[in-house]
């Protein structure tokens, strides 16, 4: 009873979607009050109905009901209560249930912080974001629908995949799914401005926080994902270039580039035909990203089981919202007209240049992960293409990304002087340069990726703190410096937090891969081995029973110098329901360096195991970065001044029409 | 209005190679050895210990190269379907064990003794077998990988089908499905079999 209840639920809420899409476009257009009215209600209802379809389908996995195929195929008695909710978004058809919910839940909170926007604007809006909604929720019931029934029902399910039992499980997906959907609402606010004809300062304005929060969930999301293949997989990695990683990463890049370049379309009216040109990429990456985890034609390791009928109908989703948005952007676009005009040196070419950076990065990173399909389809050979690549394109990419990065917070708008720009940053150049050479050396091993990585991330700190300093001398008669430092805006504070967790991410990721050592040994209880310094002394191996596995532990002992540091217990698991072995690494984490101890297999014959035991210098810190670039994204959505202006635009609307909502650049 | 199209076009052309690549299976690489000789082996034998078989012993009968290990997930799902061939005895079905320790990302087995390699391989192995039921003739044990290299292993499982003068006639890519066992498997090892 429960699942048709779900099913009934999607049904009513794809009724009330196609409701949505239509008629407040319609109204908009033909300025009908009544029509855009039904945008709000819609939603509304739309989103009640697929959290109901959304409850009734955790019930199933929670109350075990194995009469439905997809809690059978994807849960299991024994399986813990979190993992039971969080095995409702493991299969294909729960994470689509998943990506309906979170389309809802973003176009419900534009529903509530939109009502200082003209009204035809808004109906725009949520209509476009309700033709989405169709997309998906007609995809949902007509060729994944997660409450098809399994009749006579199994007695028991066959269990998460091991891997996914994991409290990532319960994290990543939702986090990165905020990220990819919330995409939608800078790309509905794109389509409703090309639908009405007004690009302007105020179009900008209002998607700029939209987007800001959906790239805080994406970088967050794709960090949660890095983490937890980390510690998960038991072998240290945290970055495989994988089709599905690649997935996320393409709408990352070009959401990076959409943020700043919303941010000149705001303050200066120019790139707008260009900014909106990567709204609507930024979530056409998004699509693609579900296309090419769902539909097969690439092998990866998180692909979900493929259907071609699938397939083909996500390509044909994939045909009408980006293709019929481009054309509608040829159509429009043109009509845009240029804004104001800069110098070649000027804070918006650095800015356009770092946009066209990041654009070319999303683009080869598409290349490589499309390639293999590109020669299969051309009848010229199977191939792969793995890290090699991407290391190779990706590093001198972003090695003028990072460096541009410092500078345009420094150069003026419209047009500075080269001379005067290269006087103002030469000693954080200098001081960059030469610390960034001479560190390696303290190591004994110096390599020019080293030296480039730590120039690069000094260069951002230098520069960031010289900005600071600069910022508080200026206005050195405003009172105290912590009441100066006060008054900053949020903006600047999240662009700084921002861009410094780019340097601690670029620390990270350099000294990981320029430092590491690991060592493979065979250990019997009371066999000791050395590694950095560190002394592990292997204790011996104890049998645990978990819920649904059972475990040998080892117990090590890490010291140092004669000084106990840590005491790890690594883990090899054998998931009784799927048969299948896991390998549970011991981390033991440190400002400068992780220990990361994995078991490998036990000798037959004797007491002993192959032990893998890792130095991982640093590598917290790309998180740590990931972390600080999220945390200044909320702190810029969060500016006082999005608010002061929706408070502004509210109090004068009922006098004006839209042509004369604000349309100021500060 | 003609640059504000070229993302369309770029898209539209992107488009056509997601529709092609629908119908392509990545999985499947054709193999350049149909039709040619097997190439030639001569490896430990799993269930006895000393012993070891080589290609040229295999002339004379119509047989099938099963690639497997006990790492390899899609094998479980192969393993019944090669129990139920095994049992209708219409054709020998040969193991080649591939890289079964090295070919499990969780440990590096280049730094063991071979012997350990080989000692743990075979405990790995024979369990598995024992768990699931042993379809194979004889599972010849590839630690390094090399023979795998000689037949073109792109993942495991694989199956070849080899004719009565050593000539490779036929590979499936997969998990072997009861399907592929009725509509072409057995066909073709009838007329090899009726051929001289």
């Amino acid at each position: 009873m429960i699942p048709e209840l779900g099913s009934f639920s999607l049904a009513l809420a794809l009724a009330l979607a196609l409701v949505q899409g239509i008629l407040p476009i319609a109204g908009a257009a033909r300025n009908d009050a009544r029509l855009m009215g039904v945008a709000r209600p819609a939603a509304h209802g739309q989103f009640v109905f697929v959290m109901i379809a959304f409850a009734c389908q955790i019930y199933g996995f929670v109350a075990n009901d194995f009469s439905i195929l997809n809690v059978a195929t994807n849960s299991n008695s024994a399986l813990p209560l979190q993992y039971r909710v969080a095995a409702s978004w493991g299969s294909h058809e729960g994470s689509l249930l998943l990506w309906a919910l979170m389309l809802n839940g973003w176009t419900v909170a534009v529903t509530v912080f939109s009502r200082h926007l003209p009204e035809e604007v808004a109906a725009r809006v949520v209509g476009v974001m309700g033709l989405i909604g169709v997309g998906f929720l007609a995809f949902m019931l007509i060729t994944s629908n997660p409450f098809d029934r399994l009749l006579p029902a199994v007695a028991d399910g066959r269990d998460l995949n091991p891997l996914l039992q994991d409290p990532g499980m319960v994290f990543h997906p939702p986090m990165l799914y905020m990220g990819y959907v919330g995409f939608s609402v800078a790309f509905a606010f794109s389509i409703a401005a090309l639908l009405g004809g007004q690009l302007d300062a105020a179009w900008a304005r209002w998607s700029r926080p939209w987007t800001t929060v959906a790239w805080v969930s994406l970088t967050l999301g794709i960090c949660l994902g890095s983490y937890w293949a980390y510690y998960e997989l038991g072998w240290g990695g945290w970055w495989f270039w994988d089709p599905v990683e690649n997935a996320s990463f393409m709408p990352w890049l070009i959401g990076t580039a959409l943020m700043h370049s919303l941010a000149v379309t705001e303050k200066r009216g120019t790139f707008k035909s260009w900014t909106v040109l990567l709204a609507i990429f930024a979530f056409s990456f998004s699509l693609l990203g579900t296309f090419l985890v769902r539909s097969g034609v690439l092998t990866s390791v998180h692909a979900f089981a493929t259907d071609p009928r699938r397939g083909v109908f996500i390509l044909g989703l994939l045909v009408l919202v980006i293709g019929g948005s481009l054309l509608l952007f040829a159509w429009r676009a043109p009509k845009v007209g240029l804004g104001g005009s800069f110098g070649l040196v000027s804070r918006e070419s650095a800015l356009l240049t770092n946009n066209a950076l990041l654009s070319v990065a999303a683009a080869s990173v598409m290349l490589g992960t499309l390639y293999p399909l590109f020669l299969d389809a051309l009848n010229l050979g199977k191939i792969s293409v793995g890290p090699p690549y991407f290391d190779a394109v990706f590093v001198p990419l972003m090695t003028p990304v990072v460096f541009l990065m410092a500078i345009a917070p420094f150069s003026r708008w419209k047009g500075d002087s080269l001379p005067a720009l290269a006087r103002r940053l030469r000693w954080a150049f200098g001081v960059a340069l030469v610390s960034a050479l001479l560190l390696p050396l303290t190591t004994g091993k110096w390599t020019p990726m080293v030296a480039l990585g730590l120039f690069l991330a000094l260069w951002v700190f230098v520069t960031s703190a010289q900005h600071l300093f600069q910022r508080l001398r200026g206005k050195a008669d405003e009172g105290t410096v912590l009441s100066r430092l006060r008054a900053i805006p949020g903006g600047w504070w999240g662009m700084w937090l921002a861009h410094v967790g780019i340097g601690v991410t670029v620390i990270g990721i350099t000294l990981v891969k320029g430092y590491e050592q690991n060592l493979d040994v065979k250990m019997a209880t009371g066999d000791t081995a050395h590694l950095a310094g560190y002394t592990f002394e292997f204790k011996g191996v104890t049998e645990r029973k978990g819920p649904n596995f059972v475990a040998a532990s080892a117990l090590i002992d890490v010291t140092r110098d004669g000084k106990p540091v840590a005491t790890m217990k690594p883990e090899k698991r054998m998931y009784t329901v799927q048969q299948m072995p896991m390998t549970e690494g011991a981390i033991d984490p440190g400002f400068t360096r992780d220990l990361y101890v994995s078991m490998g297999e036990p000798l037959p014959g004797t007491e002993a195991w192959i032990v893998r035991i890792f130095y991982k210098p640093f590598v917290g810190w790309i998180w740590w970065g990931a972390i600080f670039m999220g945390v200044g994204g909320l702190i810029a959505a969060a500016d006082r001044r999005y608010r002061r202006l929706a408070e502004r635009a509210a109090a004068r609307r009922p006098a004006v029409d839209a042509a004369a909502v604000p349309a100021v650049a500060r | 209005m003609g640059r504000y199209l070229i993302p369309l076009g770029i898209f539209i052309v992107l488009v056509g190679f997601l529709a092609v690549g629908l119908n392509l299976n990545p999985r499947e690489v054709p193999s350049p050895l149909i039709g040619k000789p097997a190439p030639a082996f001569s490896l430990p034998v799993l269930e006895e210990s000393g012993k070891s078989i080589a290609r040229d012993e295999l002339r004379g009968k119509v047989w099938l190269l099963n690639v497997w290990a006990s790492w390899c997930v899609s094998c479980r799902a192969e393993h019944p379907v090669l129990v139920e061939l095994a049992n209708r005895k219409a054709v020998p079905i040969y193991g080649l064990n591939y890289k079964e320790v090295r070919g499990d990302g969780s440990l590096d087995a280049r730094q063991m003794a071979p012997a350990d390699e080989l000692a743990l391989a075979r405990s790995r192995a024979s369990q598995w077998l024992n768990e699931r039921g042993n379809p194979y003739v004889a599972s010849l044990l590839d630690l390094d990988g090399r023979v795998g290299i000689d037949y073109g292993v792109y993942g495991v499982p694989e199956t070849f089908l080899i004719d009565k003068n050593g000539v490779i006639r036929y590979k499936h890519i997969g998990p072997v499905t009861p399907d592929a066992v009725r509509n072409v498997i057995l066909p073709k090892v009838k007329e090899l079999n009726a051929a001289s």
